[in-house]
């Protein structure tokens, strides 16, 4: 097994955070994994991506050409990655924000409504856990105890009354993934 | 608690290793993308646990003579920054291998030059591997390609600083620094005591045993031109020895392989998934990965060179290291180098490209 993932978006939206649970529940599994940022000097609002691969085997180049999935959360993440999927790969993308859906037809595109969703369940600080409930949803990379027991290794022990929110959007976001 | 796994960025790894590995002190000013060295150690608290100081220096060129002050008085000390601070530190890494002091360095390479860029390069290959600063010296260069070695290197560097009395670098770069990966830490080791360091240093200027056997001096100044030719000739006598030694590098698939790509570090890493991927169409391609970048791997790259029809070098900077590998290879077969510039990394198809245009 090995899913070459890139998840982007803007900043704040928790897109490094999600490659890092995703990595650290790899980790809980015994697979090897890399966290690969595309880090710079912007925070809210900018731009933020990451590559995450996890793997059964040893991991050569933690940056790749193309990707296995491809998570975009807005409009430039889109078209700067919908290229970049292999074919019969996959992307998953959230329509807010975004007005030119995903065009390929030799690879297979996955909507979620996890904005619109966190919103209406006034669990916005989840709005990435939604996210990654699609993701396991299309690929059981990793189990779900393992996430949970990778937001309780990174979450501050402060946040840990926070986890069966967590886990309540990652659930939520299994269900609302669906094939465009 | 000693073999656990833990996911941590290279910068992270270099900070939990120092503490490991009995660090006296950190001597640092934060810069991207290398701050988390400093950050973490602040988190650590290690001044609570081993008693190692860490210490947010007012400036990169006040860090490197604290680890003059440091290394000389016999204390495993270290700093780390990027690109521009390793720049400003270079009279002080000098003055260092000329007095021979021990220290421990770690560059996590920004594009340049000048302020330039955040983003990864590996364009200071030169600065390190040819000394950097003024005199006829070369301080000794570890390349990490890896989380893992970014906490191994921490050990590594301070054994070979310790061993030959000089500085040591860990060229690493914001692709190392920044990214996740496993990684196990190094056991613990206790900080050395000072009766230990009196015993293994007895060249350290500490201020103990004065009665006995008199002060010890610490300066790279000399001078009588006659008393500096002998002091220089011992430091090139040192620097041989460490030639004959201490060259390590790793190789892959370079038995059967037709054409070789030499690159070290995060270049090394991308670089595998291009032989990967060129071996699937059918060009066999190996990876020779020198790990000290000085001493250069020179003798092992030009026996390679005899049984192959090629070498690319694979460097995230014009093509520096490209005249080591064509001084190795003697123009047996033809050198080409691909890199690319001013913060931008390769991607694997890229050097694929680069491996079908030889």
């Amino acid at each position: 097994m090995k899913q070459e993932i890139i998840i982007s978006g803007f900043g704040g939206q928790g897109v490094l955070s999600m490659g890092k649970i995703l990595a650290y529940a790899g980790l809980m599994e015994g697979k090897e994994v890399t966290w690969m940022p595309a880090y710079g000097p912007e925070q809210r609002g900018g731009t933020a991506n990451v590559t995450v691969i996890v793997s059964d085997e040893k991991i050569s180049s933690p940056i790749l050409s193309r990707y296995d999935t491809a998570i975009v959360l807005n409009q430039p993440s889109l078209d700067k990655f919908q290229p970049k999927v292999k074919p019969g790969g996959d992307i998953i993308y959230d329509s807010f924000g975004i007005i030119d859906k995903p065009s390929r037809d030799d690879i297979a595109a996955y909507h979620i409504n996890a904005m619109e969703e966190a919103a209406e369940l006034k669990m916005m600080k989840c709005f990435n856990m939604f996210v990654l409930g699609g993701l396991l949803k299309i690929h059981p990379i990793v189990k779900l105890e393992s996430v949970m027991q990778a937001l309780r290794k990174t979450l501050p022990e402060r946040h840990h009354r926070l986890l069966p929110m967590n886990e309540q959007a990652i659930l939520k976001g299994m269900e609302i993934i669906h094939r465009q | 608690m000693e073999n656990e796994i833990l996911l941590l960025k290279g910068n992270e790894a270099v900070a939990h290793a120092a503490i490991r590995c009995g660090c006296d002190g950190y001597f640092g000013y934060p810069i991207t993308p290398q701050s988390e060295v400093l950050e973490t150690l602040a988190e650590l608290k290690p001044w609570e646990t081993t008693g190692m100081v860490v210490l947010q220096a007012e400036s990169e060129v006040a860090s490197i003579n604290m680890l003059y002050g440091g290394g000389g008085s016999g204390k495993r000390v270290m700093t780390s920054s990027s690109s521009v601070g390793i720049a400003l530190m270079q009279e002080g890494i000098s003055y260092m291998a000329g007095a021979e002091v021990p220290g421990l360095l770690v560059n996590v390479q920004r594009g340049g030059p000048g302020l330039g860029t955040i983003q990864p390069s590996q364009s200071d290959y030169n600065q390190a591997t040819r000394g950097g600063g003024n005199g006829d010296y070369n301080i000794i260069v570890l390349a990490p390609n890896s989380v893992q070695e970014m906490a191994d290197f921490v050990d590594t560097g301070f054994e070979l600083a310790f061993k030959y009395r000089t500085p040591v670098m860990i060229l690493s770069d914001g692709v190392i620094g920044q990214m996740m990966e496993k990684v196990v830490l190094p056991p613990f080791k206790p900080r050395r005591t000072e009766e230990e360091i009196a015993r293994e240093c007895p060249w350290a200027a500490n201020g103990h045993d004065l009665k006995r056997r008199g002060p010890n001096v610490i300066t790279s100044l000399e001078l009588d031109p006659a008393v500096m030719e002998q002091k220089n000739l011992h430091l090139q006598a040192k620097y041989q020895k460490i030639r004959d030694t201490e060259v390590r590098y790793e190789t892959t698939y370079c038995d059967d392989a037709d054409y070789i790509i030499v690159a070290f570090g995060s270049a090394a890493r991308i670089s595998l998934t291009a032989m990967e991927t060129a071996r699937e169409q059918g060009l066999k391609v190996g990876l020779f990965r020198p790990i000290t970048l000085w001493p250069f791997p020179t003798k092992e790259i030009g026996e390679l060179s005899k049984r192959v029809k090629g070498i690319l070098t694979v460097e995230i900077n014009a093509g520096q290291m490209v005249f080591d590998v064509r001084y190795a290879v003697e123009g047996r077969v033809p050198v080409h180098h691909f890199g690319r510039l001013g913060g931008i990394v390769p991607d694997p198809d890229e050097i694929v490209e680069a491996l079908n245009k030889l």
